[in-house]
């Protein structure tokens, strides 16, 4: 049935997601951690699928020999010491050798040392303000016009026809391609939490304190996501969208964006 | 013992008066564990409708993009309230409901221990549901701030606020109280020779629940009294600007969070590990090491709170020791699957509802289990957390998980009950609907989370239609089919079915299937000849 169920899911998915966007697995993202948590993610995830061949296939096997319409007489074992050592025993070298790899990219992910530029995150309800450490540039970064008109309750305006409906902002982050941004991320009223899947990055927004982490985008382009912790009534609309732009194409951007131009 | 003898002699004294009492003093009054425990089990089932009726608005919203029935205000106040009536409501009470019905019964008791104390803690539950519930009607309307009520979003609740956390208490003094009894009279009123590792595993497992249950309930409230004064009486618990830390509530909540998590699936696990021999025709494979590695299960909740937390910004070394002791956790619930294979291996298995809802338990617990494991990854968690791949990850385990446990236990025990056998066809087919329903609502949730949707919002960018819609057919599917079950049980309690014998089932253990069905209002007033055969399966 299980079986079934997922191969008719992947059917779905497949004949349904031509044309969309985002996979449906985890993005492997633009960073070298966005790509090491991908496959961590992907390493973990076979080790599942292979723990759920053993025991799911011991259970089917039982379920089809081991019934009593089949003619089966039931055995009295209850105790098997060397059984239960084995099942005790090699999930825990699994678990040794899942949990290397993951706290050897944790310890990356915090090590925010040396960054060429650094942002301030401000979560407010419900926008974010993102400001330029020592650059003189600041500014709100809101949800779109167009998707701000669609999103009223039957608003008329079918969400389909909106370009990145509830992903798009009037101002996104702009940064540089190549370059380690560190982001300094707090908050204004209550928590929120700033999130772009192919960054790899997720960060609660606390008010009154200041969290960090970083990332370095290997190729340019638009990222988009959205606000993860539940602020309020338009929890759903506040996204984050980062533009990666080439060098050149930061300066000139960050230049024309102080405030005396 | 001496309570049982008590008993017994009180019996005598005044011979048959001693049946229930007529009309609603039977209820209001109520101290006969059988009355508790069917209250406890009606209320849950009126709080399992409640919260899914919420579902079921939070999935018709979210049907197609766009925002077509509700506003963003009120969807919150549904997945809040949705998730408070189903943990605290329809949950909870369903197992204190199972384990007042068949605690007495399989350790041979006459009743719970402290019978008036029951009364209360049953009739707590629906004062403080209706104080919730009246909430949706207050101004400001119901909390909506998810039922982790976190500071300072949570108090931004209108006048619902000092409700929702005195509704709060209310469901920890019932929990509490609960629990004392359970612990006292497994404790001290087991039959004579029936040794604590000689019990049955649903006692078991409810003898440890109850442990956790008091070590944390109180945590809860001293967490939501620390809300309460923060917002009324000046304090600064949680509120930055006067030297506060809103992120020590999320330690503090989840303390109790995350023992909760295993208070809604150890009762569960007994369950199964009650009916899988049953219908496999073979004692449980390894009772003893289920007992040990459900009391590891419970102590590693003490010590895995902040996986709940990995992105609210902790030092590394805390991030390490929370992913590593989470991952242990793997370890115990592993043997208990794998007890549970063991036990079905060279069985001779037939599949009458109770062993089809307990099979599907299995296969989709350990689903959600899998999915848990990969949450225990911090990098990939980053990735995860607050995504519908949460989402899917706890549905799986209390949906088929505990739920599937409870439906698994009132099929079993329902002859018991009631004296009659309940419809085995209609029983079927209400397990294929619900276990096909349950995967098509919250399987595609997995693909949203990993695609990049956040939880808790009431409207999606527009690569997500697909699969939400796949999910809201799912959710109103298995909505439908509880119909069912509501139909089933009616009937067999209602006298429809074949008579149930004493035994009820193939050659089950367990003192319970020593008494008649129905069990007499009484039971056990001599305590019973315990020999190792018959106590524990
Ligand atoms: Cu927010």
């Amino acid at each position: 049935m299980i079986q079934k169920l997922c191969l008719s899911a992947l059917a779905i998915l497949f004949a349904s997601s031509a044309g969309a966007e985002w996979e449906l697995n985890m993005p492997r993202g633009v960073t070298e951690l966005s790509a090491e948590t991908y496959n961590l993610h992907m390493q973990v995830f076979y080790w599942c699928c292979a723990i759920a061949v053993v025991v799911f296939g011991a259970m089917i096997y039982s379920l089809v020999k081991h019934r009593k319409a089949a003619g089966a007489k039931p055995a009295n074992f209850s105790h098997s010491m060397t059984a239960e050592m084995i099942w005790t025993i090699i999930p825990i070298i699994i678990l040794m050798i899942m949990a290397v790899p993951s706290a050897e990219t944790l310890i990356k992910l915090e090590d925010g040392r040396k960054p060429d530029l650094t942002v301030v995150v401000t979560g407010y309800q419900w926008k974010w303000h993102y400001e330029y450490l020592g650059e003189d540039v600041a500014y709100y970064s809101s949800l779109a016009r167009t998707s701000v008109d669609a999103r009223r309750k039957n608003s008329g305006i079918d969400p389909n026809t909106v370009e990145n409906y509830l992903l798009d902002v009037d101002n996104p982050l702009v940064v540089p391609v190549g370059a380690k941004v560190r982001v300094l991320i707090t908050s204004n009223d209550v928590i929120h939490a700033w999130w772009v899947p192919d960054l790899a990055i997720k960060k609660d927004a606390v008010p009154g304190f200041m969290n960090e982490t970083w990332f370095r985008a290997e190729l340019t382009g638009v990222y988009r996501g959205q606000c993860a912790e539940l602020c309020g009534k338009d929890h759903g609309y506040m996204p984050v969208v980062v533009e990666v732009v080439e060098p050149t194409a930061f300066q000139n951007w960050l230049d024309s964006s102080r405030p005396e131009n | 013992m001496s309570s049982a003898e008590i008993s017994t002699h009180h019996d005598a004294a005044h011979g048959e008066h001693h049946g229930p009492a007529k009309g609603i003093r039977r209820w209001l009054f109520a101290t006969n564990h059988k009355d508790i425990g069917t209250m406890y089990l009606v209320f849950s089932l009126l709080m399992f409708f409640t919260g899914g009726f919420m579902a079921l608005i939070i999935r018709t919203e979210l049907f197609s993009p766009g925002l077509q029935f509700v506003h963003p205000e009120f969807f919150n106040q549904m997945t809040t309230m949705h998730a408070l009536i189903m943990v605290f409501g329809a949950v909870m009470p369903a197992f204190v409901g199972l384990a007042n019905w068949m605690i007495p019964m399989m350790i041979g008791a006459p009743d719970m221990a402290l019978p008036r104390m029951n009364n209360w803690s049953f009739w707590i539950l629906p004062v403080a549901f209706g104080i919730l519930l009246s909430t949706l009607w207050m101004p400001g309307g119901a909390p909506a701030s998810g039922w982790t009520m976190y500071p300072p979003l949570v108090l931004q609740t209108g006048d619902a606020f000092p409700f929702l956390i005195f509704s709060v208490h209310l469901m920890g003094f019932s929990s509490i109280m609960g629990a004392i009894n359970i612990i006292v009279t497994i404790i001290n009123m087991r039959a004579p020779n029936m040794t604590l590792l000689a019990m049955p595993m649903f006692v078991w497992t409810w003898l440890i629940t109850a442990y956790l249950l008091i070590a944390v309930m109180p945590v809860l409230a001293g967490a939501v009294t620390m809300l309460l004064t923060d917002q009324f009486f000046g304090t600064s618990f949680f509120l930055a600007a006067g030297g506060g830390d809103p992120v020590m509530f999320q330690h503090i909540f989840w303390f109790f969070g995350h023992p909760e998590v295993y208070i809604m699936i150890l009762p569960a696990f007994g369950v199964v590990s009650e009916i899988i021999p049953t219908f496999s025709r073979k004692p449980l494979f390894g009772h003893d090491s289920m007992v040990y590695a459900a009391s590891s299960i419970a102590f590693l909740s003490f010590i895995v709170w902040a996986h709940h937390m990995f992105t609210v910004g902790m030092p590394l070394t805390g991030q390490l020791f929370f992913m590593f002791a989470t991952l242990l956790i793997a370890v115990p619930t592993g043997v208990k699957v794998f007890n549970w294979v063991a036990t079905m291996w060279q069985g001779a298995m037939t599949f009458e509802t109770p062993m089809l809802f307990s099979l599907g338990f299995v296969f989709l617990f350990t689903i959600g289990g899998f999915s848990g494991l990969m949450l225990a990854v911090v990098p990939a968690d980053i990735q995860y957390h607050d995504s519908y791949f949460v989402v899917a990850h706890f549905h799986y385990v209390l949906v088929p998980g505990s739920i599937f446990g409870i439906m698994a236990a009132t099929y079993y025990w329902l002859p018991k009950w009631a004296g009659h056998m309940y419809n085995e066809k209609l029983g079927r087919i209400h397990f294929w609907m619900s276990a096909i329903f349950v995967n098509v609502t919250f399987f595609p949730m997995h693909f949203l989370g990993l695609a990049g949707m956040p939880r808790r919002i009431p409207d999606y960018s527009t690569q997500f239609a697909d699969f939400n819609s796949i999910a809201s057919v799912g959710a109103i599917g298995f909505g439908l089919s509880q119909l069912l079950f509501v139909y089933i049980v009616f009937r067999c309690v209602r006298g429809d079915g074949a008579t149930a014998t004493a035994e009820v089932w193939d050659n089950p253990r367990g003192l319970e299937w020593t008494v008649p069905s129905p069990a007499p209002y009484h039971t056990f007033e001599e305590p019973p000849e315990v020999t190792d055969g018959k106590a524990f399966s």
